[in-house]
Parts: C-alpha cells; structure tokens; sequence
C-alpha cells in the first residue's frame, strides 16, 4: 500500500513517522521519510525503517510522477533511515551519504540487521544493507532537473555521519536526525560536536524544516530550542557530576532528569545519553 | 595466579603474542553466537531469569578457577555487586563490588574475581588486595556481550570464598565498535589520571580514582575504515602501590571498558606517594603517580 504523504511545498512530499520506539505494532514507521520531485528526476530522502516501508514509499512516488528515481539519499546511518534503500536499487538510482556512512553502515550495520530481524520479524523481510555509491566530504549540490538541492556534511555531532538536505526552490531544509521535536533526541556522536553544530544549523535561511523526527516546522530556527536546551542541560549536569567527583551511575541517575521528563521516550534513551556524554567528557582538559 | 593462566593453552607466564592468538580463537569461535545476540538491548523482551547454578560457563570457571572449592552465597553486609539491571550502554556497563568488612592483617579479602559468565572471556577481571588497601572494594565499567549473570567472588586469605550474583541485560558490549575515533584514541594512548577523593586522614581508607587512556580493544570489533577485525589490545595488568607498599592488583583484559577508569581504597599512614603501574598487551608500561598528604580534598593537584 503506497505510504501517506503530504506535500508541503511543490513537489516535496514528507511522510512524519510515529513518536515511538521500533516495534511489530509501528512496523518500523518512526522516521520522516520523503521525496522531491524535480523536473528530470525524483531524490528519495531517507528511506524507512524496512523493505516494506521503502516499497509503499516507492509506491507513493509512483502516484505522484512517473519520473525515475535518481537519487536516494541517507541522512545518516541509523536504521530508521537507511533499510528501506532496497525497495529502489531496481532504480538504479545513486545511493548518497555523508563521506564517514559507508563505514559507519560497514561496522554497525549488521548489528543493526540483526536487531531489525528479531525486533520486527517478517516484517523485516527484504531489508539488506545498501551503502551509498557516493558520498559527500563537505557540500555538494545535485540536480533534478530545474531543481537543485545542496547537500551538505556537518562534523561529529548526532552520529558521525550527519548529512542535511536543502531544497532551494522551496527553501526546505531536512535535517535528519540533527534535529528532534518531540521526541527524546539519542546521542550517538558527540554530545559536545552536536551542542556547536546547532547554531550552524539555525544560521539556514529556512521557511519550513523537516525534522528526523516530529512534526514539519516552520518556526525556524526556534524550533531548534527544546533539543538544543536538553543537550545543553545534558552537558552542563554532565560535567558538573564530573567536576563533583561523582560515578558515572550517580550521573545516570541524576542528570538532567526534570528536562527529560518532558521528553517522550526519555526512559528509552537519556540513561544511555548520559552514559554516553558521561564517557565523552570525563577526559576533557 | 593471574588471568592468563585461566585461558585455555596459556601458561602463567604467557607471552603476548600466546595471548593474541588465544583471543584470536575466542574471535572465532564467539562470532556466530555475537552475531545473533546483537542488538537485543533495543527490544523490549521479558526475560526470566535463568537459574544461576545451571550456567555451563559457570559450571566450568567453578571448576577451573576455583578448583570446585565451595563457594558460599554472601549475606549483603559481606559482600555486594552493584550492577544495573539493564545495562543503558552494553560497552559501557558501570559495576561495582563492595566488601563490608576492613581488612586486617589477619582476615582480609585476598581476591575479587569478576565473572561474567556469558562474555566471550568470562573471568573479566582479578583483583588482588592486600591489608593495606583498607577496604577490598572496586568500581570500574565493563564489556557485556548478552543477556548473563554477572557474579562477584570474595577469597578470604584463608581461602574461602562467597559469591554476590546478578542478572543483567545487556547485549553487544564487546563486539560493539571502538570508541568515535579510533586515530584519536590511540595519540592519547597511555595517558592517566589518578586522584584521591574526599579528606584524607591518616590511618584511614582514602578512595582513590585511576583513569587510563587505553582503546582497550576487545578484538571483536570491527575497524570502521578497513572492515577488518582490529586486533585485541588491551591494559592486562595494573599494579598500586602506596609509599613502596602493594595495595591492589588487578589482572584485567577487554572486558574492562575503553578508557578502563577504577576506583579503590587505599590506607595512607603517613605522607607518600600512591602509584600504579600499567602494562598492557604489548607490553606498553605506563606509570601514574599521585603525592599524598592529609588533608580536604580541593588542595590536592589530579595531574
């Protein structure tokens, strides 16, 4: 069955995934995934959770044009992005990532495969690795035909493979999962290269912004302040536990835990934010 | 008898390069196994937790550590192992085992041996304490591959031994890849951080920090630039030592958690200096030295 989009601009469709963790009853369908439609040619931006998804995004896509898909692009390596890469290699499209995804997608996805499998069961089925067939070091601007979206590379900050997607004639910006509304960000980089990223990111002339996850923004760059206060608050506790001479489980334990309590999934994931940020900055001068 | 005598084919004086190779096999024969065990921290599975006694891992360190001696369940006021539930990072799974009762010359607690059984070497970590130490006690954060029982096991200097059992869920912790940047790790290889906390009084146990920079490879990763297994390379030995005085020894591998960072007692009596030694896979030593002298924490110096 084709996905549910919606198209919030011309020719940039937006499918929002769900606020919950991966699970047989979601099927994977937690990401936002999507599509731009140029005059050439369709660039796929991130593709699902699975197979299955990737295929009823294809199928989507079909409804809206009958031109080739070019391009499908990662915004970083984690599952919810990347799995559904299968449903178009028949398109034999370029597969696009940040310079650092190929091995990122090398070392964890695997792992990542194997959690899929087992998590989703069936459907699951289908779901392979596809690595990029060319990635981006810094910017690059790729062309659909009338339409040019401006990729760029940002250093070390959600992951280490971040890429954001800017589509000038609608002045779009998606930003993967550097950006969170509404849902409890993971940090799986750096904590301390997320916090300096943020600013940059705001600094985009952006009218309407597609998070990795929740809503369509169009307050931008304000939209950016409730993941940028927690990932503040995460490292200023975080150091100060630190500078304390407190155990990385007395941090677990304490840190920051009235602003994650705001967030959705915060039992899920801000432990491990803070055992991560605890392991980061424990050996900062 | 230190670790290395627990790994098959590996005499008490294993070189490294023996040790390597020893890894090498565990490398092999674990990958099926890891593979299919990764990743299940992410799913939300109720799990019972399986009887403590029926582990075949456990049934073998039983034998082949501890001789088949008895070993004796401790009451909480003895002997404890703190260790989360479910581990929020499987490389990163902070412990700690705490024994209630001071050392003294003529009971003390000779030995800790941390035991996870289901990791792909379960006797994690040896820790050898001597009166000195005040308190037989250790934090440190560990490596757990899957779902086990994690077990602390106390040997008094008479030789009898308690056991302190949890269960935890973790999953991935040693096949997890290394750290963010590997090339940045290794420039920082060797580098310590040693300091004492809280007042120090003499005549009582003062609790002390070591960090190493150390990647502390498991062997089990694999390298995200050339895809291939990067080689085991780990701190396997940290010896302390206040004013010329053993305190602890601890006889470790890559269960030990990159960056290993353990926290300890140690009896200052007088003025002296608190010093470790670290050695590690090939045979890297780095040292570590802290002055001590009475008095509130904020005046001493961590270099």
């Amino acid at each position: 069955m084709p996905l549910a989009v919606t198209e919030i601009a011309s020719g940039v469709f937006v499918h929002s995934g769900l606020q919950e963790d991966v699970g047989p009853p979601n099927g994977g369908d937690i990401a936002n995934i999507g599509f731009v439609v140029g005059e050439r040619c369709v660039a796929v931006i991130d593709s699902g959770s699975t197979r299955r998804i990737g295929d009823a995004l294809r199928a989507r896509i079909r409804q809206a044009t009958d031109k080739p898909v070019c391009y499908v692009i990662n915004t970083h390596v984690h599952p919810d992005h990347i799995f559904g890469n299968a449903a178009f290699q028949a398109d034999a499209p370029q597969f696009v990532g940040h310079a650092n995804l190929p091995s990122a997608m090398a070392a964890k996805g695997p792992t990542y495969l194997n959690a899929l499998g087992r998590i989703l069961g069936p459907a699951a089925e289908g779901s392979t690795l596809v690595p990029p067939t060319t990635t981006v070091a810094a910017e690059r601007r790729i062309d659909l035909g009338g339409r040019v979206l401006s990729l760029k590379a940002w250093p070390t900050a959600h992951t280490d493979n971040d890429l954001t997607v800017f589509d000038e004639a609608s002045q779009t910006l998606w930003t993967g999962d550097l950006v969170f509304v509404e849902r409890i960000p993971s940090v799986d980089g750096s904590l301390r290269g997320w916090v300096r990223v943020l600013p940059e990111i705001a600094r985009t002339a952006a009218i309407q912004v597609v998070p990795g996850h929740g809503p369509v923004q169009r307050d931008w760059p304000r939209a950016i302040e409730p993941l940028a206060r927690y990932l503040e608050r995460v490292l200023t506790e975080t150091r100060q536990a630190i500078r304390d001479q407190r155990t990385i489980q007395s941090a677990v334990d304490t840190v920051a835990r009235e602003e994650a309590a705001r967030w959705p999934l915060a039992d899920e994931f801000h432990r491990r934010n803070v055992t991560a940020a605890f392991a980061e900055l424990e050996w900062e001068d | 008898m230190p670790k290395a005598a627990l790994l098959p084919g590996i005499g008490e004086r294993g070189t490294v390069s023996r040790m390597r190779l020893c890894v090498d096999r565990l490398i092999r024969t674990s990958i099926v196994s890891l593979v299919v065990l990764a990743g299940a921290g992410t799913a939300v599975a109720q799990v019972i937790m399986p009887d403590p006694e029926a582990s075949e891992n456990w049934q073998k360190v039983k034998k082949g550590v501890f001789d088949g001696r008895a070993i004796v369940p401790a009451s909480a006021d003895m002997l404890e192992l703190e260790a989360p539930i479910r581990a929020e990072d499987a490389a990163v799974v902070p412990i700690a085992i705490r024994t209630r009762i001071p050392q003294r010359s003529d009971r003390y607690v000779k030995k800790l041996y941390l035991v996870i059984d289901k990791n792909p070497s379960p006797v994690g970590a040896i820790f050898e304490f001597t009166p000195q130490a005040g308190i037989a006690e250790i934090e440190t954060r560990v490596r757990i591959e899957e779902y086990t029982h994690v077990r602390a096991i106390a040997e008094f200097n008479d030789g009898k031994l308690y056991s302190a059992t949890r269960y935890v869920k973790a999953s991935g912790g040693c096949s997890a890849p290394a750290g963010k940047d590997l090339q940045e790790a290794m420039a920082r290889l060797g580098k310590t951080r040693f300091r004492v906390e809280g007042d120090v009084k003499y005549g009582s146990p003062a609790l002390a920090q070591l960090m190493v920079s150390h990647p502390n490879l498991s062997g089990l990763a694999r390298d995200q630039v050339t895809h291939l297994y990067e080689p085991a390379y780990y701190v396997r030995r940290i010896d302390v030592t206040y004013a010329g005085k053993p305190v602890m020894t601890a006889d470790v591998d890559f269960t030990i958690s990159e960056n290993p960072n353990l926290r300890f007692y140690f009896v200052p009596e007088r003025d002296g200096e608190l010093r470790a030694e670290i050695v590690d896979t090939k045979d890297k030593r780095f040292e570590s030295l802290l002055r001590v002298t009475a008095g509130p924490a904020s005046v001493r110096a961590a270099p």
